[in-house]
């Protein structure tokens, strides 16, 4: 009888003491220690709904939407009509508004970033000092003052709604209702052309594929850029003509009479950029170009300079060094953080609201919030649209890292 | 050791979510002090002045409340809110009452889980134009460029008439009420619309107020007024009966100024509104007897609010018109206190 107690106590014991035994327990402690504090949180949330007598679920999404929303991308695509589209259209429509400044926010702040990181680094003093100014300025000022400052400004300098400023000899215009530009109209047989253009890019990188194996096997390397130009741009041009140019261009309309408020630009001709689009794209742009430019030059000076000494001993051109030499080292040091960059430009894009550009949180968080008035539903649905945006630029960039990964042997 | 503290840990939180919640009259007398959401900044309403104190209607309304919770107007402490985050500051509880030009709609009181305690001014969504434009009706905006404040009613009203007129338009939907008259100053807008009221407060803040004017069409009933939660039916019937109060102590002619002398009046309905028989209205409602005086002597009646504050010799100009109490023409009307 005593013994068994005592044997028992001594197998307790030993669990005890057994470090490995320990650390599942305390593990699963912990564990559900967590799944009783979030079903805490989670019952206590629904037993508040369900005491203040509010609906929820996700019933709102077929609902109609009976407000206009500013022409925008999303607008365009969805062909959102107030009173026919539903809140999910909504939704769609700040989606595809929010992706659109964001991917377009990502080119030209990835265009202007390498520009001034690299000017930074220039022998030349005026060129490295404007480049200085601009990013101490640019990344010093708060983005949201960026974004007024760039959207008032914009507003006041050009002329009112029923003047314009013409561009390209009256094929387009600007005023304070938007930059008017012509529009492409595709007609039947552009496809062709399209196709023509695709198939002359799989045809490049066949050829470069070639030229490379070839250069390789016998050292000289056959010539590459006629054959590049006649692949792109000479035989789509015949596909295109053959097709009887399958392409034209809708004007902008401007009416300088009838009645005051039907004058100035036409709503329904050309393409139009929308001062609220412009100055968010642009201030995005500009604010994020400033770090850019920054992990740029990080990068380049990343890369030792007897690197570059290496490759003139071996005979290499300026232009070969760098394009063979540096900048594929610069890389590896410059695209992790780019990705960050880019993710943050996404996430900022959503200060769009305060300066009314229609994206997720100005109509989905703002305007159709407020009709429906389910937050948790709303605002989770709009988490999920961004931590997917941000888990797909993640992707993309960690793949493009892999490959041009130093390749370790 | 380490274990036995995670189980006191769980055991406390525990404890914590099984006890009943307290009332929002309980809270707040506990706290010291009633959380009041209000605007940004809407002259007449809800603004604060050059030395940062809070006035305004709707300000105004909150200081009652305070006045006949703690019989002090000053227990009030102020947060302003946007018109989109009003309703979920208002339901999370970091607000006790929404006093913020609200306009009461069905929808508003039937799905937001939120409840309005009356009308404290009777509105419609009203425009503005540059004169300039020689508009003298809204029929004849086809074709016009609109600023608005999102998350409001005047997004749905607006997207209606135009609609039902058959006319075109363009929205641009600002988050904050300040961008919105911004950029029709700039001249983004041919139109800025939202209450008749915010128009005409919103007008002042124009660099030149004049050559701009505020169209005759009313488009749409924009009854505005205090919100509570729903489910604390005391809290409920505080809000409403101080709003009444307001109105009850009009139609008596009992002001600020003259409330301590009519407190010795021997008119039965006027000693039982102020408590000074043995009738207890306010503790029926979990307050002092004292608290319509309180409301009266510290804040006013309806009518000294409504003048100093938006009345025809303020800036903003605005007639009583239908918000004069129902004995004068108006619809401000309050059932009695007996």
């Amino acid at each position: 009888m005593q013994e068994d107690t005592v044997r028992q106590q001594s197998i307790i014991n030993k669990l005890l003491y057994n470090s490995t035994w320990r650390g599942w327990l305390f593990q699963a402690l912990v564990l559900l220690g967590l799944l009783g504090f979030f079903s805490w949180i989670i019952y206590n949330t629904v037993s508040n709904l369900q005491r203040l007598d509010k609906k929820s679920g996700f019933d709102f999404l077929s609902q109609r939407a009976g407000f206009e929303i500013l022409d925008s991308p999303g607008v365009r695509l969805m062909d959102y009509a107030p009173g026919v589209s539903t809140y999910l259209d909504v939704f769609w429509v700040g989606a595809i508004n929010t992706i659109t400044v964001a991917i377009l926010g990502i080119i030209a702040a990835t265009l202007l970033g390498f520009l001034i990181g690299v000017m930074r680094l220039s022998r030349n003093r005026i060129f490295s000092a404007v480049a200085t100014v601009y990013v101490e300025i640019f990344r010093n000022i708060p983005l949201l003052l960026q974004l007024f400052f760039w959207y008032f400004f914009a507003l006041r300098a050009v002329p009112e709604l029923r003047e314009r400023w013409s561009l390209f000899g009256g094929l387009g215009g600007i005023n304070k209702s938007g930059l008017y530009l012509p529009a492409p109209v595709f007609e039947q047989g552009f496809g062709y052309v399209a196709l023509a253009f695709v198939l002359g890019v799989a045809g490049c990188w066949l050829y470069a594929r070639f030229a490379t194996a070839r250069q390789f096997a016998t050292g000289r390397r056959p010539p590459t850029l006629p054959v590049y130009l006649l692949l792109l741009i000479g035989i789509p041009l015949v596909v295109f003509l053959v097709q009887g140019s399958p392409l034209s261009w809708e004007l902008p309309v401007f009416k300088e009479d009838g009645p005051i408020l039907r004058r100035g630009y036409q709503a329904d001709a050309g393409m139009v950029l929308k001062p609220e689009f412009i100055g968010l794209w642009l201030a995005l742009s500009l604010y994020t170009a400033s770090f850019i430019a920054e992990i740029v030059r990080a990068g380049i000076l990343a890369v030792p300079h007897g690197q570059t000494e290496a490759s003139q001993a071996l005979g290499l051109s300026g232009g070969m060094a760098q394009r063979l030499i540096i900048i594929p080292q610069a890389l590896r040091v410059i695209v992790p953080p780019l990705t960050s960059q880019f993710l943050n430009l996404t996430k900022n894009s959503s200060l769009a609201v305060a300066i009314a550009y229609p994206d997720i949180v100005s109509v989905f968080a703002g305007t159709a919030l407020n009709q429906i008035g389910q937050e948790i539903e709303m605002i989770f649905m709009m988490m999920m649209l961004y931590l997917i945006l941000s888990l797909l630029t993640s992707l993309f960039m960690n793949w493009f890292n892999a490959r041009i990964r130093l390749v370790e042997r | 050791m380490k274990f036995k503290k995670v189980l006191l840990g769980l055991a406390v939180v525990a404890c914590t979510a099984s006890a009943q919640a307290a009332t929002t009259l309980e809270t707040i007398k506990e706290k010291g002090y009633l959380q009041c959401g209000v605007s940004q900044g809407l002259p007449g309403f809800s603004n604060p002045d050059d030395k940062g104190n809070w006035t305004g209607l709707d300000v105004d309304y909150c200081r009652a409340l305070a006045a006949a919770i703690f019989g002090d107007a000053e227990k009030v402490r102020f947060t302003p809110l946007s018109a989109k985050e009003r309703f979920t500051a208002l339901s999370s509880g970091e607000i006790d009452v929404l006093s913020r030009n609200t306009t009461w709609s069905m929808t508003r009181d039937t799905q937001l889980g939120l409840n309005f305690v009356g009308v404290t001014y009777y509105d419609g969504q009203g425009m503005m134009v540059p004169k300039s434009l020689g508009a003298t009706s809204a029929k004849e905006l086809d074709g016009a460029k609109i600023c608005v404040n999102t998350g409001t009613t005047t997004e749905l009203n607006i997207t209606d008439y135009f609609k039902t007129h058959n006319m075109g338009f363009e929205l641009v939907a600002f988050e904050k009420s300040d961008e919105v008259i911004a950029a029709y100053g700039a001249g983004r807008c041919d139109v800025y619309t939202t209450d008749r009221s915010g128009v005409a407060a919103e007008r002042l803040k124009l660099a030149n107020p004049d050559d701009h004017m505020v169209l005759p069409e009313i488009i749409s009933k924009e009854p505005l007024g205090p919100v509570v939660r729903q489910g604390d039916d005391q809290w409920f019937n505080i809000g409403r009966w101080v709003y009444y109060a307001l109105l009850n102590a009009e139609e008596f002619g009992i002001t600020s100024a003259n409330v301590d002398e009519m407190a010795n009046s021997e008119n039965p309905e006027i000693k039982r509104f102020l408590g000074k028989d043995d009738s207890k209205f306010g503790e029926g409602i979990g307050l002092g007897n004292d608290w319509a005086y309180n409301i009266v002597k510290l804040v006013g009646n309806y009518g000294e609010i409504y003048d100093r504050n938006v009345g025809p010799d303020t800036p903003l100009k605005l007639e009583r018109g239908v918000n004069a109490l129902w004995t004068e023409g108006g619809i401000q009307y309050a059932p009695p206190v007996r």
